[in-house]
């Protein structure tokens, strides 16, 4: 009952989106910031269905739907701890294989950095969450829900790190992306 | 059926993050990119998830315990000290030159592309570097 429900009210605030952006009506940018409509409503939609797994993970496994953990887990297996994992991880790639089929635009090109800069970067995203114990969906929706300051603080610390990361390449160096 | 369970969440999940637009690295560089044109889709995308999270964690951690498992298992860890704060500090740089954090990253594997793959392994072999702190 609930898993139609839920895929019910997807698709409305999706067809909702979609709907509107044919339409001659100003929805075209909200709030000044280039922003329609439809890409607002979707992006509400997507974050609730975000907020909407995390819950259901608490609520039947009993833990934090933290990507960064849920895979750097696997490296030191313990006993009884390891399909879990792997079916949550297995489950991000058939949503993955669900997108490609119907909505093969939510996949975008990863900025054409050099293989040793985008190797750089992940190394970096890696090590950074593995060291904070946690990465957006663990710090930024689970820790935020959960109202932790610790978390509250790494979110902030990383946004801040980003921000100044983004401002280098686009203003600065002027890379291509 | 706990295995059921994540792989359910997990699909869900990869669903919210692709419908939301993160698994679009331009969508997170324009929201880092305060000094350029600003995005706040990622804002709006938080605002969705913590708001939902937040509203429903509170009665979820109410039970005494989870409905397939024994007991929930929620960081405790409270002290905000300099490995939580250099942690993220470089993660933010990662997540900033690359536009990927890891769950829209391995969404996106199934694109096989290769610079998608690239990246991910680098993560995975940084993921694995240091044990859990505690």
């Amino acid at each position: 009952m609930w898993t139609k429900l839920l895929i019910t009210g997807a698709y409305a605030l999706w067809f909702l989106g979609e709907s509107t952006q044919a339409s001659r009506l100003p929805f075209h940018d909200l709030f000044g910031f280039g922003m329609s409509l439809q890409s607002v409503l979707t992006a509400l939609g997507g974050g609730i269905l975000i907020g909407l797994s995390a819950t259901i993970f608490l609520l039947l496994n009993g833990r934090i739907a933290g990507i960064s953990n849920i895979v750097a887990g696997l490296w030191r297996p313990e006993r009884g701890d390891i399909w879990w994992r792997l079916c949550f991880i297995l489950g991000l790639m058939a949503g993955g294989s669900t997108l490609a089929i119907f909505h093969p635009d939510a996949f975008g090109e990863i900025p054409s950095h050099s293989f040793g800069v985008l190797s750089l970067a992940g190394f970096l995203v890696g090590y950074g969450a593995r060291t904070a114990n946690g990465c957006t969906s663990g710090h930024g929706v689970c820790g935020l829900s959960r109202r932790s300051l610790r978390s509250l603080m790494a979110t902030g610390t990383f946004i801040l790190t980003g921000i100044a990361t983004v401002y280098l390449v686009n203003h600065v160096f002027l890379q291509p992306r | 059926m706990k295995y059921v369970s994540a792989f359910v969440c997990g699909w869900l999940f990869a669903l919210g993050l692709g419908m939301a637009g993160m698994t679009r690295p331009s969508k997170i560089i324009g929201f880092l990119d305060v000094a350029g044109s600003w995005d706040p889709t990622l804002l709006i995308v938080m605002a969705g998830a913590v708001g939902v999270a937040s509203s429903l964690f509170p009665w979820v951690l109410k039970r005494e315990q989870p409905v397939l498992e024994a007991r929930f298992q929620v960081p405790e860890k409270r002290a905000i000290d300099a490995r939580l704060l250099t942690g993220a500090a470089l993660f933010g740089i990662g997540w900033g030159l690359s536009g990927y954090c890891p769950g829209p990253a391995l969404v996106s594997l199934i694109s096989f592309k290769a610079p998608i793959w690239t990246f991910v392994m680098w993560m995975v072999v940084g993921l694995g570097l240091r044990p859990k702190s505690d």
